[in-house]
């Protein structure tokens, strides 16, 4: 009786919440992640899950446990946007695959806070790379609306929606004409159509009559469902996320405001962006831009370079690298660090080291309207740290500590699982079945 | 068992005579202005029309180095990519050679080409050993899909020289940003046997030919696993699963070796590519994620008499590094590509790092247009997870991984991957270490002459497809 107690005991123990604590770490070099250069010698505290200080060691109130960080980097956690963590055990296994769903009547009320999974292992493994929250998208697949994306902590808890509902994403030029029946004017009258009952629904404009859906044969592009969730969009409330990569398509979508003054705009992927670099920054539009895509990959992405971010960010345009393109978000480092390489290259444009660090924690925080609360290391802020083998901008650099939210996060997962059990090939006495 | 190469060799033999024969008859009929060829009229009508016989050179490479200057670097780090390094070097190349590789006091001739290396560092021209640049050029239109013939599961036929597209600005990208001179165009995994590979030289051409690699061996891609089992099986035919897959290609190979043994076989293309493999000539370049399918390929290579060279996309050959040394052969690999497919979901970043402890051969390669501009920097991170768990792989190592080592599994190591005196002078100038992820190739030299120069905008190809375009010329 009393082991069935224990171990029930030890049961719940594992289940429960993991409680903050109280950290204060000295003798680092440490980043605020707000775009100044790192501190050495610095000082990071955090108590009841709050970042209360981070600089220089003098000037830093006492208290918690100490950690040393013997002059390593300290950072707040990477802000991975656009991801699709948590949607997709293994992407091209469709059964476990939530990031699409070609097959359903609905569009933009999809939502994908519904289907977050927080102990997929692409979590894990990302939160092992120093990502500690993320914009998670779905992706539009049968209409220009994908649906309405959340932002995620990765800290594998019960709870990993921080914010549901923080954006529609929706696909315009190539991706959202293919969507909408084949032509750009077909995914522009959609989303015009769209809007305007949205409008009509959030009772902006009186006398539209509202449809129930809209719809081609057997294909419905929008029903009176997504249309109601498009209200928010429509009433500025929501931010709506559009894929557009072309010079044109970038000045078409900045246009929508004249239409819908209230839309509160971002730019994902943006490759040719660097080309209305000016009318970007006009507009105030932030862009979570393709970082290294240099290549024509379409016929949209002719100018493609990769001095399109730091080009756009010269410019005056807030700007954050896009994940989405990337073989795995754990790669922002590797883009950032490239960013910083292109400084010493003849008439490239590419970011400081502390503009290429904000690209990956602050900016895309503050797009995805956690301005101040993540990706940097202010006080006020949530208690993601991160403390690094190496410049974390640097080829293989990891975190050897994660914190999220204050709480010391565990970075073990299949990846480490499988690294320790073939870490030598030895099965003299028993298969490697047995060694876990 | 296939034993008798001769045979065929002296049908090879007749065939040239007749094919010699065609060739004039063809000019005598085409321009009758001019004197008849030497030939007598019986024998124009005893053989009319001969193809080019099978083992001649067809398609052959017409490229040539171009112009180059007699050229010395002085004072960098060498990396030579055969696991050497020297600090302080020269490296010194002349008629588009290796001319001598030392240290501080190797001669320089006085009149000659001098570049001051301090603070930088050479290595050899990085080589991917798996790309499909041409075959799956961008832009990335239906119109340019020519990498997979999947019509057939086996289509040994099919030469993936044949659906290069020159003007692919993906080349120009792997030169400037990712300091590569010669990659191997395979085709893609739909099929259990895809087709020859193409070795280039990453050098702008009009034609194929004009890029393709002097003297280099064919390969032939094959593929394990879920991709032929699922694009057949979904048409209802063999293959639908992986023993299926295995199941046709041992059916393909004995089928090959009755034609290699049958001196009165008709031509035929598919088995002249499997015959080519069986007798050595043409290497195997076999996609393939899972260890336990390795093994299995491993021993059908051995029922049929064949060599694999080189696995690609071999994520979980960590698990049988034992196997693949003593099997001596290499797997190709990604840094930290894991989790997309079924077949990937054991990937982690110490797979380089437990080959290397293992003594099996790596080599780092991109499959994509992008990574292709980064081999330095994928093979740094798989050397970094080494690290950690306590590997010290020296980075003069880690440069053969892109280098030697992938010109080895495409058998051009005779010729490339590393600087050694008399090797082609493919070699790059990087403006830092070409480990860290804040250099960058700062001049590329193809056989001697300056191919890409970071100084100078003008030595920056652009193909025709950019020309007039947004951003034609720009540093991409």
């Amino acid at each position: 009786m009393k082991t069935l107690l224990t171990l029930a005991a030890s049961a719940l123990a594992l289940s429960a919440p993991a409680v903050a604590q109280d950290v204060t770490i000295t003798n680092a070099r440490v980043v605020i992640g707000d775009g100044s250069e790192p501190i050495s010698g610095g000082t990071v505290v955090v108590q009841g899950g709050r970042v209360v200080y981070a600089g220089p060691a003098s000037g830093a109130p006492a208290g918690g446990t100490a950690v040393d960080a013997k002059g390593a980097w300290v950072t707040p956690g990477i802000f991975a946007t656009v991801t699709t963590l948590g949607l997709a055990d293994v992407s091209a296994v469709s059964e476990t695959n939530d990031i699409t769903a070609s097959g359903t009547p609905f569009s933009a009320a999809l939502d994908a806070s519904t289907a977050i999974n927080p102990t997929s292992q692409h979590i894990l493994v990302h939160k092992a790379a120093g990502i500690t929250r993320a914009a998670t998208s779905l992706r539009p697949s049968g209409s220009i609306f994908g649906g309405q994306g959340a932002i995620i902590d990765l800290d594998g808890d019960a709870n990993p929606v921080v914010q549901p509902r923080a954006f529609q994403m929706i696909s315009l030029g190539e991706g959202g004409a293919a969507q909408a029946g084949g032509s750009r004017p077909a995914a522009h009258a959609l989303l015009r159509a769209a809007l305007r009952e949205a409008q009509a629904i959030a009772g902006g404009k009186s006398g539209i009559p509202e449809t129930t859906e809209i719809a081609k044969d057997d294909e419905v592009f929008l029903s009176r469902f997504d249309a109601e969730a498009l209200v928010p969009v429509v009433t500025g409330k929501q931010k709506l996320y559009v894929d557009a990569e072309r010079m044109a398509d970038i000045r078409a979508v900045l246009a929508l405001k004249n239409e819908y003054p209230k839309l509160d705009l971002v730019l994902v992927g943006a490759t040719e962006g660097w080309l209305v670099a000016q009318d970007i920054a006009a507009a105030g539009v932030p862009v979570i831009a393709n970082g290294l895509i240099d290549l024509p990959e379409t016929f949209e992405q002719l100018g493609a370079t990769q001095s399109n971010a730091g080009r756009l960010a010269r410019a005056g345009v807030k700007v954050a690298i896009n994940a989405a393109t990337l073989q795995d978000p754990r790669r922002l480092q590797q883009v950032a660090g490239n960013l910083v390489a292109l400084t010493k290259m003849p008439g490239a444009t590419g970011m400081s080291w502390g503009q290429a660090f904000a690209a990956i924690s602050s900016v895309p925080a503050e797009i995805s309207g956690m301005g101040g609360k993540a990706g940097v290391l202010k006080p006020g802020a949530l208690g993601d740290v991160v403390m690094w083998t190496d410049d974390p901008l640097e080829l293989g650099s990891v975190p050897t500590q994660v914190w999220i939210g204050g709480v010391r996060q565990d970075l073990t997962n299949h990846q480490t699982r499988l690294r320790d059990r073939y870490k030598d090939l030895d099965e003299s006495d028993r298969p490697k079945a047995y060694d876990w | 068992m296939f034993a008798d190469g001769s045979a065929r060799g002296r049908i090879a033999l007749a065939t040239t005579l007749a094919s010699a024969l065609a060739l004039a008859a063809c000019s005598t009929t085409g321009d009758s202005a001019k004197p008849a060829s030497a030939s007598s009229k019986s024998e124009q009508s005893d053989k009319k029309f001969a193809a080019t016989p099978a083992g001649e050179p067809v398609f052959a490479s017409t490229y040539k180095p171009f112009p180059n200057v007699a050229t010395a670097i002085r004072g960098a780090t060498v990396y030579d990519g055969k696991g050497g390094k020297i600090e302080n070097g020269v490296v010194f190349m002349s008629g588009g050679k290796i001319t001598a590789v030392g240290g501080p006091d190797t001669p320089i001739p006085a009149d000659i080409a001098v570049f001051d290396g301090a603070g930088k560092f050479v290595t050899p021209g990085i080589i991917d050993i798996h790309s499909h640049l041409g075959d799956y050029p961008s832009p990335g239109v239906d119109a340019h899909s020519d990498g997979n013939e999947a019509t057939s599961p086996t289509t040994p036929e099919v030469w993936a020289e044949h659906s290069v597209w020159p003007q692919d600005p993906g080349f120009s990208r792997a030169l400037a940003n990712g300091g590569v001179t010669a990659l191997q165009i395979l085709p893609g995994s739909a099929n259990l046997m895809g087709g020859r590979s193409v070795t280039l030289k990453n050098v702008p051409a009009r034609t194929m030919q004009g890029m393709k690699f002097p003297g280099a061996p064919y390969s032939m891609k094959m593929a394990c696993g879920e991709n032929p089992k699922r694009v057949y099986g979904n048409r209802g035919r063999m293959p639908s699963t992986r023993m299926g897959n295995i199941a046709v290609n041992r059916e393909t190979w004995l089928a090959a070796i009755d034609y290699a043994n049958d001196p009165k076989a008709k031509r035929d293309l598919a088995k002249e590519t499997l015959v080519g493999v069986l007798k050595g000539e043409i290497l195997i370049q076999n996609h393939c994620y899972r260890a336990d399918e390795m093994a299995l390929v491993l021993d059908m290579a051995k029922e049929m008499g064949y060599k694999v060279a080189a696995f690609h996309h071999a994520v979980e050959a960590y698990k049988i590094g034992d196997l693949l040394r003593e099997n001596d052969v290499c797997s190709a690999i990604w840094a930290d590509w894991y989790g997309f497919k079924m077949e990937s979901y054991d990937g982690i970043l110490e797979n380089a790092a437990f080959l290397q402890r293992e003594g099996a051969c790596v080599v780092i390669h991109s499959d994509d247009q992008n990574d292709i501009q980064r081999l330095n920097q994928e093979a740094r991170k798989a050397q970094m997870a080494g690290l950690r768990m306590g590997m010290n792989i020296p980075d003069a190592t880690v440069i053969q991984w892109i280098t030697y080592n992938a010109a080895k599994a495409m058998g051009i190591a005779d010729k490339t991957g590393s600087l050694e005196t008399g090797k082609m002078a493919d070699v790059v100038l990087w403006n830092g270490d070409p480990l860290s992820v804040y250099s960058r190739p700062e001049k590329v030299w193809i056989d001697g002459a300056l191919m890409f120069d970071a100084m100078n905008p003008k030595t920056r190809p652009v193909s025709d497809f950019e020309l007039g375009q947004p951003g034609e010329g720009d540093v991409k």
